[in-house]
């Protein structure tokens, strides 16, 4: 073997071992992912989306808690333009997480990024972010992110297509209230952000208007729900720098 | 057809906050007060989300202690103040929840 050879036969077991890592770290957020693929699935017939329609939602759109909420909304009879309108605002968590890979990542060519782009979920971003953020040497970790990626990927799409199946099998499965699998995921996700005030005060406004907004046409109450959290809590946070920078004036 | 409006549209929206700074890659900054209002927008996208789902589950408003998704998902927020992990708090949310719902038989 020649000395070219012999690296880039060096090189290909990194790039594997990598993915094996990056799939390997992502293990645990699947096991929490399974249930939620397969209530998907049993869920989509009875709100209202073909089983076509839901793998291809899997494969296409693949946004967990987004296609969650589009069924909830297919089944109270919202309108498309309004399901498209949520899904936005319910993703733009995804921007975040996206300007903390950027510098990380801005220098790999166009496909990769766009690779990054479409795999980038909670449960990806919460399996790399370690590996980009706090380890050294990450030039070869974007094989890591990828083998993140068909982990989650590949694991969504196959409980699509199982909780399609049971769903078919055991038709009262909607009875059985799985769809608090979504609400319990979602508490464990907001839980860790409740460290300051203006968190605190974010999450309580949101909580109340959209009880208050039930009432609104076209399921229109969770836009403007989180929309007035958003405010108060961005209000609080800019009070509350103010207030500090205006003592440390003072002093 | 209102299928593929919808999953082309979601698809769109999606993909679009996903790839918007990689396309730019770094070259735009985003001022300090957008960057933390977005930082709002999980916690609030959430709970607007949560709260109707565990106090009305079946479309009316019902606030007591026989409601199974209320209990449940008090004890699951109990969980994660507790250990701070999300399978456990999925895990022994679900499990309580399916406790309630079929040991108990609340919520038919």
């Amino acid at each position: 073997m020649n000395s070219s050879a012999a690296v880039s036969h060096e090189l290909r077991l990194i790039k594997r071992r990598e993915m094996l890592a990056g799939a390997k770290a992502t293990l645990p957020l699947i096991v929490g992912a399974i249930p939620f693929g397969i209530i998907f699935g049993t869920l989509a017939g009875p709100s209202g989306l073909s089983a076509w329609g839901a793998l291809a939602m899997s494969v296409i759109v693949f946004a967990g808690s987004a296609q969650f909420i589009a069924l909830g909304l297919m089944a109270a009879g919202a309108a498309v333009p309004v399901i498209i309108a949520t899904t936005f605002v319910v993703n733009l968590r995804h921007i975040l997480y996206a300007a903390n890979l950027v510098p990380k990542v801005a220098h790999l060519p166009h496909r990769w990024r766009l690779m990054i782009a479409f795999g980038l979920t909670d449960e990806t971003f919460a399996a790399v972010s370690n590996r980009f953020l706090l380890q050294q040497n990450t030039d070869y970790a974007h094989w890591f992110y990828l083998g993140s990626w068909l982990a989650m990927y590949s694991n969504w799409v196959l409980c699509t297509g199982l909780g399609i199946a049971l769903g078919e099998l055991f038709p009262d499965m909607t009875d059985w209230g799985l769809d608090f699998a979504m609400s319990v995921t979602f508490i464990g996700m907001v839980v860790p952000y409740l460290k300051s005030r203006p968190m605190w005060g974010a999450v309580i406004v949101s909580g109340v208007i959209a009880m208050a907004t039930l009432g609104m046409p076209h399921k229109l109450g969770l836009i403007v729900a989180a929309l007035c959290g958003i405010a108060t809590g961005l209000s609080f946070h800019l009070l509350q720098k103010r207030s500090t920078a205006a003592e440390a004036n003072h002093d | 057809m209102t299928e593929v409006l919808l999953i082309g549209g979601m698809f769109m929206v999606t993909f679009s906050v996903r790839y918007v700074l990689f396309a730019v890659a770094g070259k735009v900054r985003f001022p300090p007060w957008l960057i933390t209002g977005l930082s709002f927008v999980p916690p609030a996208v959430l709970t607007a989300i949560i709260v109707p789902a565990v106090l009305l589950p079946r479309d009316e408003l019902w606030l007591s202690i026989d409601n199974p998704w209320l209990l449940a998902g008090g004890f699951a927020a109990g969980v994660a103040v507790w250990r701070k992990d999300l399978l456990t708090t999925i895990v022994l949310g679900m499990l309580c929840f399916m406790l309630l719902r079929f040991g108990f038989g609340l919520g038919w």
